[in-house]
């Protein structure tokens, strides 16, 4: 079918246009088209869809198409752009939502047909006071002027990468458009918004070490598998086991400046549930709604599959541009197998040759290329801030050895799985201790010693310890029966237990229990290992199991959510009861 | 096929022969101008007329599925002439109370769907900024559905069920009796790859509600070609979509079966020599199966919703096959059917505690269903989970040695299933109704077990004999209180009892 035949008298005689001679689906192949190179945008059709080269090979270009091409023709034209996808990143960007390709989706038609979706021609005025004055010589990353925002999080106007000099002149106090330049610095123009490549990092002056921890407020995570700023975690999970609740826990509770959430190819309804819910949450910070300093990317699973592909990279553009900034953002990707499934379906309609399970051989080295984009940094300018990656997982069947599972898993430092059996058993957020681990736990435990906290890495490992040993005697349980075992191992389950119910389950819906501070964490964690010392105490003193088995033990499960979400001192209080209660016990 | 209003000023580009004809694909050489996904009319020498969409073009070749497939087609005779767009419909009321095929052609004798209003089935995604989140229930009459999985308007609940099981009946009842109290209310019933006698039992058992012009039925047989199966869904939700959110109505549509129709896709794809994913299945099968499930929901500020209950029978009842896994992704939870329920002659054979309606959440409560719906809910299902434990256990040492609590979770069982779930293929039940004899079962169990409800609604509605078997005295905390009741493992309780 594949019949190259020379170009027509049409494209040899005429510069400009190229022309289309193959259309399946979002592949389009064209030639005619010179002076492109791999990754250009290109505009195909009468409806100029964009899309975006993937190969050039004897002046026949491969492309993949944005838009639904449905009605597009051999023989129609195709217009290169000059440059690589980009988007526009400005100060338009916090509390909006936009699809893959950063095109804002509020104001725009119900019905997203191809074509349909224009950067919009409104223009917004910002007010913006300038930092430098007329002649300062400046370098890339310097702060140029500040735009205030109502979120709390100021869009700081910097020297753009590449840009440098003297500055000619700088816009004074006062209002602004978008694309209006404020300053020229060396002759080159700047303005508010800037244009950048999106499969292109930002540059860094310098990657930092990893060391203080991205707070959740979720103590499985913040107590067990604590991710540092600026570092990667992937969340796999089958369907029904709560990995949207835990991301939209983490939107709203983590500990950023900016997030960035990328639907990518999941539920509409779902994302229309949290845009709902995310404008209702107050920001503790601000008192605002939190949606202002969040970034939204929507490419439900019904919209284009190759602006998916791209949502991913222009998520992470977002969060470097606020990390360059001097911000602490975290980038939050559902799902990346749905990403994943994207670059299948193109390699599969371009006849790459398939690796595992029909996915590219590139799969690993593209996931790799994602991770790695995070991270603390020195930027340009010489702050600091961070890019924290966290992307879910959605693996077919529950299938962890499938490949986007086994990659992701080698290029991240925390892995927070999701348990079927948990869930089925409704204790949430079902992250299973057996098959999760995070890697900068050390670092971590360094820094809460720093924050006065010095018993939060013995505390830590001894819980690790005390599931792990309760794990270990379960099966042996339903062998032999709880009353064969000795009393000692039988208060381990039931410390065990404890800690499942009072420490790790944590309620998404209750105000109290919703999300926690470190010192709440820390209290519950020690109350259920001081209940355990204490029992193992009155085994040793030569109380029998079954006895100790039937202390009432219901105060320490419901302690997290009777006092409030940074109430240490209640749990403290309930833990002085309870070990006064024993004190004089039978 | 039926003609749409804008043909007319597009003439059709005909051309004669085509190189190839193999399974579904037709390939068209020395063609000019024609769209990618363009609706085809191919020629038969015997006159015959068949329709295609144009899956690729590729310089003077285009690659077309024909929907009735190519036996009979001779490449040397046939004539194929284009569309300049992808296929388009007319919609409208038209299409109620009557029966269609998977292309919209009748199939009751009466005339084809005209109108001026024509939609694309591709249909158009639904920017995300203009969707209202799914809040209001729609009532089924089946009480297992309406208390424990309730459907919320503008939601995707598929029923996953298995070979043998009643899920047409299900489905078909589902279809005749959901309703939302004093609103418009239409169905689409999309049958795919029906055997002959499930048609003939489906287009019976919606016939009444055919009639009353509430409800159209799209109808593909087995033996129709495969390409119709893979039109099928998305000509009716385009005839949804229009009815939903154009004209104000809420909408129910139901899918059955949606294996056959990956099985379509599956042939489709093979025919295509595409590269296979999993079990065989292209890899894109989640964007398609997402391209119709995601045409549901409701949209601010307008009236109507489109809610969608997609039936799929799990090949093997296994829900890891690559069916209910990708469904089950992109839907709002599931109805899960049981071989076992079913085997003991029970209908509808609904597994509780493996379904779940992701949005019920919002959907059930004061002023949307009752009050104490939310909790008699959790209450049962948590309930259900422990006399489930509690029956195991029986099997190993015997019901007479279980506690007298535990004796009244079996009771608790027995009653959940012969008051809430059994039910009439052709019985509608209230939500009073529904919401009575969940209480009348919960009433089985101690008023001391029920942790998960409020004390005025337990006062106002528990109508058990508290004295009768609780064995403790009244001042003892109940057993257990502090484990929640679903905790199974590893759980060390049932041994304790057992020594």
């Amino acid at each position: 079918m594949s019949n190259p035949t020379a170009p027509t008298a049409m494209a040899d005689d005429r510069p400009g246009p190229g022309r289309v001679v193959r259309v399946n689906g979002p592949l389009v192949e064209i030639e005619g088209l010179d002076q492109v190179a791999v990754l250009d945008v290109v505009e195909v059709g009468h409806n100029s869809l964009a899309a975006e080269v993937v190969s050039v090979r004897q002046g026949l270009l491969t492309a993949q198409v944005y838009e639904y091409t449905g009605g597009l023709r051999v023989g129609d034209p195709a217009l290169g752009q000059g440059h690589p996808l980009s988007a526009r990143f400005g100060p338009d960007l916090l509390g909006g939502i936009f699809d893959g390709l950063l095109r804002p989706l509020t104001g725009q038609p119900l019905w997203l047909s191809a074509g349909a979706l224009r950067q919009t021609g409104t223009r917004r005025q910002w007010p913006f006071a300038p930092a430098v004055s007329t002649g300062t010589v400046v370098a890339p990353g310097n702060l140029l002027g500040m735009v205030p925002t109502p979120s709390g999080v100021d869009h700081r106007v910097l020297v753009p990468p590449g840009t440098a000099g003297p500055v000619d002149w700088v816009a004074g106090d006062g209002e602004v458009d978008d694309d209006e330049p404020i300053a020229s610095i060396g002759g080159s123009p700047v303005a508010i918004s800037e244009q950048w490549p999106v499969r292109a990092p930002r540059p860094v002056r310098a990657r930092l070490e990893l060391s203080a921890p991205l707070l959740t407020g979720q103590r499985v995570v913040d107590l067990l598998f604590p991710i540092a700023k600026g570092a990667t975690a992937a969340v796999p999970g089958g369907f029904g086991t709560g990995k949207t609740v835990l991301l939209q826990q983490l939107v709203k509770w983590c500990e950023a400046d900016v997030v960035v959430f990328v639907g990518c190819g999941e539920r509409g309804n779902e994302l229309a549930d949290a845009l709902a819910d995310l404008s209702k949450l107050d920001d503790p910070r601000t008192g605002r709604s939190l949606l202002e300093r969040t970034v939204v990317i929507a490419n439900t699973s019904n919209m284009p599959v190759m602006a998916r592909e791209a949502s991913i990279h222009t998520g992470m553009t977002v969060a470097e541009f606020y990390r360059d900034m001097g911000y602490d953002t975290v980038l939050l990707a559902d799902s990346t197998s749905r990403w994943a499934e994207a670059l299948r379906e193109f390699s599969s309609r371009s006849g790459e040759l398939p690796a595992e399970e029909g996915y590219p051989a590139g799969l690993a080295s593209a996931l790799a290329a994602f991770y790695e984009r995070a991270g603390r940094v020195t930027t340009l300018g010489g702050e600091e801030g961070s890019v924290t990656a966290i992307g879910a997982v959605s693996p077919p069947g529950g299938d962890m050895a499938e490949p986007v599972t086994a990659h992701t898993e080698r290029f991240v430092r925390c892995l927070w799985s999701l348990d079927r059996d948990l869930a089925y058993a409704r204790h949430y957020p079902a992250v299973t201790w057996r098959r999760s681990f995070s890697r900068d736990a050390q670092s971590v435990g360094a820094w809460h010693a720093s924050e006065g906290r010095p018993a939060w890495a013995r505390d830590r490992a001894r819980a690790v310890a005390l599931l792990a040993e309760a794990d270990r005697l379960a099966p042996m349980v339903e062998l032999v029966g709880l009353a064969s075992l000795p009393g000692r191992e039988r208060v381990t389950l039931l410390a065990g237990r404890l800690l499942r119910e009072a420490v790790l389950q944590q309620s998404a819906q209750s105000v109290n229990d919703g999300h926690c501070t470190p010192a709440k964490q820390e209290a519950l964690l020690e109350l259920v290992l001081a209940l355990y010392d204490r029992f193992l105490a009155l085994v040793d003193q030569g109380h029998p199991a079954s006895a100790v088995e039937e202390i009432d033990t219901s105060g320490v499960v419901r302690i997290r959510d009777e006092v409030g979400p940074d109430d240490a001192a209640g749990v403290e209080r309930r833990r002085d009861e309870m070990l006064a209660a024993l004190e004089n016990w039978k | 096929m039926t003609p749409t209003a804008d043909h007319a000023p597009n003439v059709p580009l005909e051309y004669r022969g085509a190189r190839e004809a193999a399974g579904p694909l037709l390939v068209v050489g020395g063609v000019e101008g024609i769209g990618f996904d363009a609706l085809a009319t191919v020629r038969l020498a015997s006159g015959e007329v068949r329709r295609g969409l144009v899956l690729e073009v590729h310089r003077d070749l285009a690659v077309i599925q024909v929907l009735e497939g190519t036996a009979g087609i001779d490449p040397d005779t046939v004539s194929v002439a284009f569309d300049a767009h992808p296929l388009q419909i007319p919609v409208g009321e038209g299409w109620l109370g009557r029966v269609w095929n998977g292309m919209g052609e009748p199939l009751d004798g009466g005339p084809p769907m005209l109108g001026a209003t024509t939609r694309a089935v591709a249909g158009s995604p639904l920017n995300p900024t203009g969707r209202a989140v799914p809040i209001d229930p729609i009532l089924t009459g089946i009480s297992v559905i309406d208390a424990l999985t309730t459907l919320v308007r503008g939601q995707k609940l598929p029923v996953f069920s298995s070979a043998g099981l009643p899920h047409f009946e299900l489905a078909a009842q589902i279809a005749v009796q959901a309703n939302i109290a004093g609103e418009q209310f239409k169905v689409v019933v999309v049958a795919m790859g029906l055997t002959h006698a499930d048609a003939a039992t489906m287009r019976d058992a919606l016939e009444p509600r055919a009639a009353a012009g509430e409800l159209a039925l799209f109808l593909d047989t087995a033996d129709d070609p495969v390409v119709q199966r893979i039109l099928a869904p998305r000509v009716a939700l385009t005839v949804a979509e229009y009815l939903g959110f154009d004209l104000g109505h809420h909408v129910l549509v139901v899918l059955a079966d949606m294996t056959s129709y990956c099985e379509a896709v599956r042939e489709v794809s093979a025919a295509r020599g595409e590269v296979p994913g999993r079990r065989a299945y292209p890899g894109y099968l989640y964007s398609d199966l997402a391209s119709l499930y995601e045409r549901c929901g409701r949209i601010r500020g307008r009236a109507g919703s489109v809610t969608q209950v997609p039936v799929l029978t799990m090949p093997a009842n296994d829900i890891t096959h690559p069916l209910p896994d990708l469904t089950g992704y992109i839907t709002e939870g599931q109805i899960v059917l049981s071989p076992e329920m079913h085997g003991s002659g029970l209908y509808p054979p609904v597994d509780v505690l493996a379904s779940l309606s992701r949005l019920m959440r919002k959907g059930v409560g004061e002023g949307l269903t009752r009050s104490d719906h939310p909790g008699i809910a959790s209450q049962l299902v948590a309930a259900l989970s422990h006399a489930r434990q509690v029956r195991d256990l029986a099997e190993l040492i015997g019901a007479g040695a279980l506690t007298e609590t535990d004796q009244r979770y079996l009771s608790f069982a027995d009653a959940f299933n012969s008051v809430l779930v059994s039910q009439g293929t052709g019985e509608s039940r209230s939500l009073e109704d529904t919401l009575d004899r969940a209480w009348q079962v919960v009433s089985e169990l101690p008023r001391s077990e029920l942790t998960m409800l409020s004390a005025a609604d337990v006062t106002a509605h528990y109508r058990g004999d508290e004295t009768k078997a609780d064995d403790r005295p009244a001042d003892e905390p109940p057993e257990r209180a502090d484990v929640p009741a679903t905790w199974v493992a590893p759980d060390t309780g049932g041994q304790e009892r057992r020594g």
